[in-house]
């Protein structure tokens, strides 16, 4: 194994960096489309309800890599790509790109759901004593609903990152040096598991550290609610 | 242009039945390994000995905290590399090769075990106390317990998770393709490499795996109806 990593530990590692490239803007941008889309999908018009559903029951129901292979071979269909001015600049990152945009659409409409089941878990109280006070609908969502929404959310939301970090994976089968691109790479000349052991070693760490990472940060955001009485630490009384 | 999808020589509409028709065969085969694998793992999670329970919890994991095509291709080339040192022993010199369906098949099923022995875990731990105790109280053994009494109810908990991940399966069947077993984005890859409609094929094939999944969401939602009998309503 010291073997594998000693010729090939670099490139694994700038694999490991563009996988956490790909993840972080994936999230990001991911986020940026699903808040808007879970307000779509809450909401009583039908004209917002039912494309956003649309949009959901399609990114949900089709695997990831048929996503992926829709925009990445999709796209060399459309001659107004090759023929455009700005094709011959982007055409190396061409995989990288579709796999931006594949795992974005992916992850927003799962992460919708999960705002959704948010949102509708927020108090009705809450949204009541709002409405009582007077506050209008997009001030009622900027300081009640969003806030307290994003904080029920957020294990079902971290989780759906860790799917997303593994779903990254796929890009390697259009042409992106992930993590897993590198590792494939390696393997066909090396033919060594070990290749791939090291991979999923690096995997399985990145994804427990940002489990941790994440469950922190929810103990951070959430204690105003209190310390749980079953984490209370038991402290004896003292004598008198 | 649509005519590409017709059945017969001239279209490739057989071809991705075909590669749908193979994609049902090694989901259905993956969840009954996933199934009793996860049956396998809960229990030792349950078990008396911490032993065997962090080894459970360990494979767990493995399994959830590493991308199931790492999984598969482990499987695939791990087998295939193992069979060949084996082989190589007793002297017989060439190249075996595994078969990409049982690789597929035992990949998709440790994956599944592991995220399905969370489900069977909680269901198991869900079956009303009280039950248990009368069953007890009435002389059954352990083992009575658990076959008349722990598994038939358990269920009832277990079907909303197991439908979920049933549908996951469904569409990591797709990453079979990557080790190029004939499922249906395989297909739809030679169809779309061959006849340059990517967007056709491949829109084909995820249409295909919608109809999937909304029959499955209805076949889940009545057996939840089925488990929940004589129930009363939350």
């Amino acid at each position: 194994m010291i073997e594998v990593i000693d010729t090939y530990g670099l490139r694994l590692v700038s694999g490991l960096w563009t996988t956490i490239e790909l993840v972080l803007i994936a999230t990001v941008l991911g986020f940026a489309f699903a808040v808007p889309l879970a307000l779509a999908r809450v909401s009583r018009n039908p004209l917002f309800a039912w494309p956003a559903y649309a949009y959901v029951f399609v990114f949900r129901g089709t695997p990831l890599l048929i996503q992926l292979f829709i925009i990445y071979y999709g796209s060399g269909q459309i001659t107004a790509i090759q023929d455009s001015w700005w094709w011959p600049h982007v055409r190396e990152y061409w995989g990288w790109i579709c796999g931006i945009v594949g795992l974005t659409l992916n992850t927003a409409a799962y992460t919708a759901e999960i705002v959704r089941g948010g949102i509708l878990g927020v108090p009705h109280g809450e949204v009541e004593a709002a409405r009582a006070c007077g506050m209008t609908t997009p001030v009622l969502y900027r300081r009640i609903m969003l806030p307290r929404a994003f904080r029920i959310a957020w294990p079902a939301y971290g989780n759906e990152i860790v799917f997303l970090i593994k779903g990254s994976v796929l890009v390697s089968t259009i042409t992106v040096l992930d993590l897993m691109g590198q590792a494939r790479s390696v393997f066909s000349r090396n033919l060594d598991l070990n290749t791939y052991v090291i991979a999923g070693i690096f995997y399985f760490v990145m994804i427990y550290l940002f489990d941790r990472g994440w469950r922190a940060i929810e103990a951070r955001i959430n204690r105003h609610l209190g310390e749980r009485p079953d984490t209370r630490r038991k402290v004896l009384p003292r004598p008198a | 242009m649509w005519d590409l999808l017709q059945y017969g020589d001239q279209g490739y509409g057989d071809e991705l039945l075909r590669g749908a028709l193979y994609t049902l065969i090694l989901a259905a085969s993956s969840v009954v390994v996933g199934v009793v694998i996860g049956l396998g793992i809960a229990s030792a999670k349950l078990a008396q000995s911490p032993v065997v329970r962090r080894l459970a919890f360990g494979f767990t994991a493995i399994f959830r905290g590493v991308p199931e095509l790492l999984i598969m291709l482990v499987v695939y080339f791990g087998v295939g590399i193992a069979i060949n040192k084996l082989v190589g022993l007793i002297g017989y010199e060439s190249r075996v090769e595994i078969d990409k369906f049982a690789a597929a098949t035992f990949a998709l099923g440790l994956v599944f075990g592991a995220f399905s022995s969370e489900v069977f875990r909680g269901a198991f731990l869900a079956v009303p106390k009280g039950q248990i105790e009368a069953g007890l109280a009435c002389g059954m053994s352990r083992r009575q317990i658990f076959f008349r009494i722990r598994m038939p109810q358990m269920w009832r908990f277990a079907l909303p998770g197991l439908g979920n991940l049933w549908l996951i399966l469904l569409k990591d069947t797709s990453l079979a393709a990557i080790i190029t077993y004939d499922e249906l984005v395989r297909e739809a890859r030679i169809a779309a490499e061959n006849s340059g409609e990517a967007f056709l094929l491949y829109g084909a094939a995820g249409v295909i795996y919608l109809v999937f999944t909304a029959v499955s969401m209805v076949a889940t939602g009545r057996m939840e109806r089925w488990a929940d009998k004589g129930v009363r309503r939350a």
